[in-house]
């Protein structure tokens, strides 16, 4: 091995608590929501692509996303929902480019079936639009090699990674995740950023995640 | 009384360290409590573990109690009921009562807090001492009211739009308000006697002193006798589930003697259960936490059938305790029991009793579906997460935005 690569800026670790925020209205069918989904804040949009992926990130395959589930399980509409929860999350780099897709995709259902639109669900059965505010801390310990950095990994809780993975990708408009940026950035590690970047965190559970990461990285370091 | 260190070996160290972090942006603050009772009812039973354990958080956490008399609570009570749902006479002298014995607390109590908690509508009213002092105040709604009568709801409002923010327990608990409204679920507390770990030979005593065989399935619903819960739809689930398994039924539950709807129900259930010896009905007296946590364990699959439901955290704990469990999906169910994850959601009777038959003749399945329960609660159902939603609520009524770097 030659000499161990130092970063000149380290890698910060942060983590992220969220807490849930209600905004009062609900849906009863897919024309509501759609009209909702059009001007719902971003922290909305956000919320109820992630929450499942927070809140059961130790279940694999992870369930779909709040929309999905809605208009699988409440509505009963099975197409609409196998498409919302087929979404390749990791095709948009930030929120506005999301909701534009879960709009075309409730959209062009909706064209082809315009009875969709106003079939409503039972009252206590709606969908109730929320969403997150989401606090960053943080850990208070930084990293500037690829040893240290996977010692930090390995420490770290499934909110830090979930904040490095999603939060910095999808809501702060980085385009990619926090590692692979450093790893490329800092440490010209272009093959292993990619690799990370090629893992799909929205089909592995968090503790997966982490330990792929960790694996790759400890190949890289001792082969 | 537990200690958040005590917490640790449940939720990992960073948890713990996530909650001091927190409470580090809050130290000196003082958070005050406002209730209308300091023992019985399950607000005082959250307050009684959550004061100390922010206390331990280097807050200061304070608890009071508002004054009143029997006239008082009978309109409270009254109140209580109808957002609900459920029909009453509210005058308009109750409701000018139910506003001199606030102005009466609002004149006689202590207000230190710099945020101020004020648990359902008893206290409601003394939000009029916010014109004066300031500070930021929470209303903390533990009650279903998705169907109350809309009249009282809206007099509620009145009152409730002069807060900063409203707690509910899930988002469809919530209304149309001008003010933020934050969804904080309850939680249950692994230490306590009905959820901490339990010996063999106890469970095996409890089983024995209510007769019930530990080698045959047994089916549990643990819950008041109150027609909400539904035991007679319960004991229908388990005659349909018998013609195939030979399995028991136990129906355990409290607190029916002063609730003469409940008397009539739990006779009911008897008359209903009274040619079978399989089905164990036990009315429990009060602080039988440790006989239910029991039961709970010895049990092959957990039943929650509620006809509606407020939070429902009896499926916690059993799902705390890796039962499979069947629940109706209504009130807080769906989001403890998420279908084929971490339980079954049911609409039916006859669909109940097909999901514990499935159970019953697959433990592996169910044997997930409970740990994957557990790992849900742990996640998302303890105390701790319940301390962690204060702490940002609180740290969110002094910041703007959604996006918050502490």
């Amino acid at each position: 091995m030659g000499e161990t690569k130092k970063a000149q800026n380290p890698f910060l670790f942060y983590t992220k608590l969220d807490l849930v925020e209600t905004l009062g209205k609900k849906a009863k069918n897919l024309q509501e929501l759609l009209e909702f989904l059009r001007k719902a804040p971003a922290s909305s949009v956000y919320y109820h692509t992630h929450r499942y992926l927070r809140q059961h990130h130790f279940l694999s395959p992870e369930p779909p996303n709040d929309f999905a589930y809605w208009v699988r399980g409440m509505l009963g509409d099975r197409v609409l929902a196998e498409r919302l929860f087929s979404m390749d999350i990791l095709d948009f780099k930030n929120i506005e480019e999301l909701r534009t897709a879960l709009v075309e995709i409730i959209e062009t259902h909706l064209t082809a079936n315009p009875e969709y639109g106003n079939r409503s669900v039972p009252p206590g059965y709606e969908f109730h639009f929320a969403k997150s505010i989401t606090f960053v801390l943080p850990l208070g310990f930084e990293t500037r090699t690829l040893e240290e950095f996977l010692k930090a990994l390995q420490r770290i809780s499934t909110h830090s990674i979930y904040f490095h993975m999603f939060d910095s990708r999808l809501r702060l408009g980085r385009g990619e995740n926090d590692f692979s940026l450093w790893l490329k950035t800092e440490l010209e590690e272009y093959g292993l950023a990619t690799k990370i970047s090629n893992l799909d965190p929205y089909t592995n559970t968090m503790e997966g995640l982490k330990q792929k990461m960790c694996l790759l990285i400890g190949k890289e370091l001792h082969g | 009384m537990a200690r958040l260190i005590d917490y640790e070996p449940f939720v990992g160290k960073s948890t713990i360290e996530e909650l001091s972090l927190l409470a580090g942006h809050l130290r000196g603050k003082v958070m005050q409590h406002i209730n209308a009772t300091a023992v019985g009812g399950g607000v005082a039973e959250i307050l009684n573990w959550l004061v100390p354990l922010f206390r331990d958080l280097g807050i200061d956490a304070r608890w009071d109690v508002i004054k009143g008399n029997e006239k008082f609570f009978v309109i409270t009570k009254k109140i209580h009921n109808m957002l609900h749902g459920r029909k009453e006479e509210l005058t308009k002298e109750d409701i000018e009562y139910y506003e001199e014995v606030g102005d009466f607390n609002l004149r006689e109590m202590n207000f230190a807090g710099d945020f101020m908690f004020i648990h359902d509508p008893q206290p409601l009213t003394l939000v009029k001492k916010k014109a004066e002092m300031g500070r930021k105040w929470v209303w903390r709604c533990h009650i279903d009211s998705t169907l109350a009568e809309p009249s009282l709801w809206n007099y509620l409002a009145g009152y409730v739009k002069d807060y900063d923010a409203a707690i509910f327990s899930t988002t469809a608990f919530s209304k149309d308000l001008p003010i933020r409204q934050v969804i904080i679920s309850p939680s249950i507390d692994p230490l306590s006697d009905k959820n901490k770990e339990l010996e063999e030979a106890f469970i095996d005593r409890i089983l024995e002193r209510f007769q019930i065989d530990k080698n045959r399935p047994i089916v549990t619903q643990i819950s008041r006798f109150d027609y909400q819960k539904d035991p007679l739809g319960v004991i229908k689930v388990y005659r349909l589930v018998k013609k195939r398994i030979d399995c028991q039924l136990v129906l355990a539950g409290g607190g029916a003697t002063d609730d003469p709807e409940g008397q009539k129900i739990l006779e009911m259930v008897r008359e209903e259960s009274r040619d079978d010896p399989d089905i164990h009905v036990l009315l429990l007296p009060p602080a039988s936490d440790k006989e239910i946590n029991a039961l709970q364990r010895a049990s092959s699959v957990v039943l929650q059938k509620s006809l509606r439901e407020g939070f429902g955290l009896t499926v916690a704990e059993a799902l705390w305790k890796e039962r499979p469990v069947v629940a109706s999906a209504t009130g807080g169910i769906p989001l403890q029991v998420v279908h084929n994850y971490t339980g079954l959601l049911s609409h039916t009777i006859e669909g109940t009793a097909g999901f514990v038959k499935q159970l019953l003749q697959n433990p592996e399945y169910a044997k997930r579906l409970g740990s994957n329960g557990r790992e849900h609660i742990r996640q998302n159902f303890l105390v701790t997460r319940h301390i962690r939603d204060y702490l940002l609520l609180m740290l969110s009524l002094e910041r703007e935005g959604d996006f918050i770097y502490l």
